[in-house]
């Protein structure tokens, strides 16, 4: 019974859980009804990917992991902003 | 009852303490996660649907990190997850409110009757002087 809360079947499952999750985003990016409706799908499918990294990192032992859910959070948060000053200016950099 | 069967388990079982608060923080980064992606799916306006993933889907993303950081401790990737956690709590409000003023500008409606204060057929921002207008009267 103690086998329940298993440190790795946890990670596993919260895994699964959070790709399922990132199904639904994509779900929302691609019916999105304007403009704005896709670019948070997007930046929501960023986030839960960074959350993946930081899990495999955790699962793995492979500890760069965490790096690369950082890189992911950095290059969403810029994509989300030039995507922002796209719709709003019609350009990305003036 | 159920509930106190499994702190039982849990309590009993051979982890240690850190073992236990990083399956803690896990669970409720999954649980923050759900939450957002759900309002990110049933909400029905864009500024509502940023309400939920700005907030929610951060928190999420953020406990999972500071998991990260419970599980390596004070060395090494530790302390990448904790600047992780930093940058999280501080660019997810700065894209939020960069999407809904574009949103805003791009002239998306409210969902239902709600309309912004002042001037709702014209998308402009709000500015100071009409609201002064508005108060005298």
């Amino acid at each position: 019974m103690a086998e329940l809360f298993s440190f790795t079947l946890l990670l596993t499952s919260a895994l699964i859980l959070i790709s399922i999750l990132t199904l639904f985003c994509g779900y929302r990016a691609f019916i999105g009804p304007t403009i704005p409706d896709r670019v948070i799908g997007i930046d929501a499918i960023g986030t839960n990917i960074t959350a993946i990294a930081i899990l495999l990192a955790i699962l793995t032992s492979f500890d760069y992991f965490v790096l690369v859910g950082l890189v992911l959070a950095i290059i969403g948060f810029i994509s989300t902003i030039a995507a922002a000053n796209y719709i709003s200016e019609s350009e990305v950099i003036q | 009852m159920i509930n106190t069967h499994i702190l039982s388990i849990a309590l009993n079982s051979t982890h240690s303490p850190r073992s236990m608060s990083v399956m803690f923080f896990i669970i409720l980064g999954c649980f923050f996660l759900t939450v957002g992606t759900l309002g990110l799916l049933r909400l029905p306006d864009v500024y509502n649907r940023l309400h939920a993933t700005s907030k929610s889907t951060t928190l999420g993303a953020a406990s999972i990190f500071f998991s990260g950081f419970l599980h390596y401790g004070f060395q090494g990737m530790g302390l990448t997850s904790l600047v992780g956690v930093l940058f999280l709590f501080l660019t997810a409000p700065t894209g939020s409110h960069m999407i809904s003023r574009a949103a805003q500008k791009m002239g998306v409606e409210f969902f239902g009757d709600i309309a912004w204060p002042i001037h709702s057929d014209s998308q402009t921002p709000l500015n100071e002087d009409a609201i002064l207008d508005e108060t005298e009267i």
